[in-house]
């Protein structure tokens, strides 16, 4: 079955990404979980993501465009990056969820992507 | 008709949950394989009056069901599951031995108690599918609406179905937790029962007779795990006092007042045999700890004395591992008893306010602690405390009597 796996960042690890101190710490337990899961074959694809205030928000209410600079909910975490990976089932997508570098400073959330659309 | 219908209810009784078991453990649709059952069920009562019971039924069961599941299946068959429907049926279509069916039971026990289903709806999840109680019985004991029940149990066996949860006995890094887990859905289905002093409603008496069914499923299928044995014990210690907890005109009798000669031995001896079986394994365990403090309790039957020092060591020890506000509160009352109200006092005046607010046992044992020390003023306030927060009519009489408030 396959299953996204979306890692959510609580601010201070988005600053990390640029802060020359810490960036090579938190690089580094990306490309080695990363890494894993990758030469573990169950990588379908994935990307990290640019931090929070690069996002921009559209909603189209009565044929007008609404356009909102930032992510569509303002919590403590955001979405960082996701990864759909290709796993036996729930308990295998749950492991690879907890070896996230996330999963100890943020959130990961698993969810079962749908089959494609028959024709 | 009477006794086809006999058979057919023993039958339903005996070998619902394996039968469900075996029919979604590979296809993970519980919800599938109870209307393939139900649908078995009633063919048998249609046709077993007529061409009699079969010398096996739990076998025509599972064919019945099996037969039905794959035509479900094949009308459905532009369902990407409907695949799997039909190879299981046809997998299982010719069996040597229709008797010996494995029984995969344990599966869905821990399916039905996987972290990733709400805490809240594994015990029922587990009632329904393994003993096939109907989500109008649950709810009346969980005390919710059976709409509510029926839609969060159809919602839990969807996400079995389509997330990809699978039927397997966890390994062995992950057992003792996942374990944990499912014996305290079983304990939870329990403890409907017991907070029901009354039992007196059958519609909304508690669950106890069906987590004792549980547990001794458990402790059969997993007969080298001591924690089973010692949930079962703790629940048999309980359950076995359950006739002494009211008088004859049903007022409530405190555990230190009852009558030790209404209590069952025969659960009594049944329980230290499972403690004593248990304790080989010489691995500390919850449910072995809190089975061991109601065995002193049990004790006072044979002794016509509690043993308090005992029972001290005992919290102590649960509390060192499991630090719930239910051990701390009830320590607290232990050391009470044993003559030390001042140290109770203070450790029940450690407890966070935010958490203790509104638990029942926490003003009850305060408002006794209180009487201990000559605080008459505080042990009534405590008292009044306990009294808004309890639900029995017979407990609320035995609270105001006991410290004469309104």
């Amino acid at each position: 079955m396959q299953y996204m796996l979306m890692y959510t960042e609580p601010e201070s690890k988005f600053a990390e990404r640029n802060d020359p101190k810490a960036a090579p710490d938190y690089w580094g337990a990306w490309s080695t979980y990363i890494g894993a899961m990758s030469a573990a074959g169950i990588v379908v694809n994935g990307d990290g993501l640019q931090p929070p205030h690069m996002a921009t928000t559209i909603r189209v209410r009565d044929g007008q465009r609404e356009v909102q600079d930032g992510p569509f909910a303002d919590s403590k975490e955001q979405l960082g990056g996701y990864f759909v990976i290709e796993v036996a089932g729930l308990d295998e997508a749950m492991t690879w969820a907890a070896k996230s570098p996330s999963a100890v400073y943020g959130s990961v959330e698993v969810r079962p992507v749908l089959p494609p659309m028959k024709p | 008709m009477s006794d086809a219908r006999q058979v057919a209810e023993a039958a339903a009784r005996a070998s619902y949950g394996r039968l469900v078991a075996l029919l979604a453990s590979r296809t993970r649709d519980i919800a599938a394989a109870e209307d393939a059952l139900s649908e078995a069920f009633a063919t048998a009562l249609r046709v077993w009056p007529e061409r009699g019971v079969p010398d096996k039924p739990e076998a025509w069961l599972l064919t019945a069901a099996r037969r039905e599941l794959s035509h479900t299946a094949r009308a459905a068959s532009v369902r990407a599951s409907a695949q799997h429907l039909i190879e299981l049926a046809s997998a299982h279509a010719v069996q040597p031995d229709n008797t010996a069916f494995p029984d995969d039971r344990l599966k869905l026990l821990f399916v039905c108690a996987h972290p990733a289903i709400d805490a809240g709806i594994r015990t029922p999840l587990m009632l329904q599918t393994v003993l096939g109680l109907d989500a109008s019985r649950i709810a009346a004991a969980f005390v919710v609406a059976p709409s509510a029940m029926g839609q969060r149990l159809v919602r839990a066996k969807t996400k079995i179905r389509d997330s990809g949860l699978e039927f397997r006995i966890p390994d062995c890094d992950e057992r003792a937790t996942r374990l944990a887990d499912v014996l305290q859905a079983v304990y939870a289905a329990f403890s409907t029962g017991w907070d029901d002093v009354s039992g007196a409603d059958d519609t909304v008496r508690g669950l106890s007779g069906e987590a004792i069914f549980l547990g001794r499923l458990l402790v059969a299928l997993m007969p080298r795990e001591p924690e089973p044995k010692g949930l079962l014990a703790l629940m048999l210690y309980c359950e076995a006092r359950r006739p002494a907890r009211r008088c004859r005109d049903g007022g409530f009798v405190p555990l230190r007042t009852q009558d030790t000669r209404l209590w069952s031995r025969d659960m009594i001896i049944e329980a230290e045999g499972l403690l004593t079986s248990a304790s080989r394994a010489k691995i500390f365990g919850r449910f072995q700890c809190e089975a061991a403090i109601q065995s002193v309790h049990c004790q006072r039957s044979v002794t016509g004395r509690t043993h308090w020092p005992a029972l001290i060591r005992l919290y102590d020890l649960l509390a060192h591992h499991e630090t719930t506000l239910g051990v701390l509160v009830s320590r607290a009352a232990v050391i009470a008893t044993s003559g030390d109200a001042a140290l109770a006092k203070q450790l029940l005046n450690q407890l966070p306010i935010e958490r203790i607010d509104s638990y029942q046992p926490y003003w009850v044992t305060r408002a006794y602690v209180y009487r201990q020390l000559a605080d008459h003023n505080g042990a009534r306030d405590a008292a009044r405390r306990a009294i808004s927060l309890t639900h029995d009519p017979a407990v609320r009489a035995y609270l105001s009597e006991t410290y004469n408030v309104r």
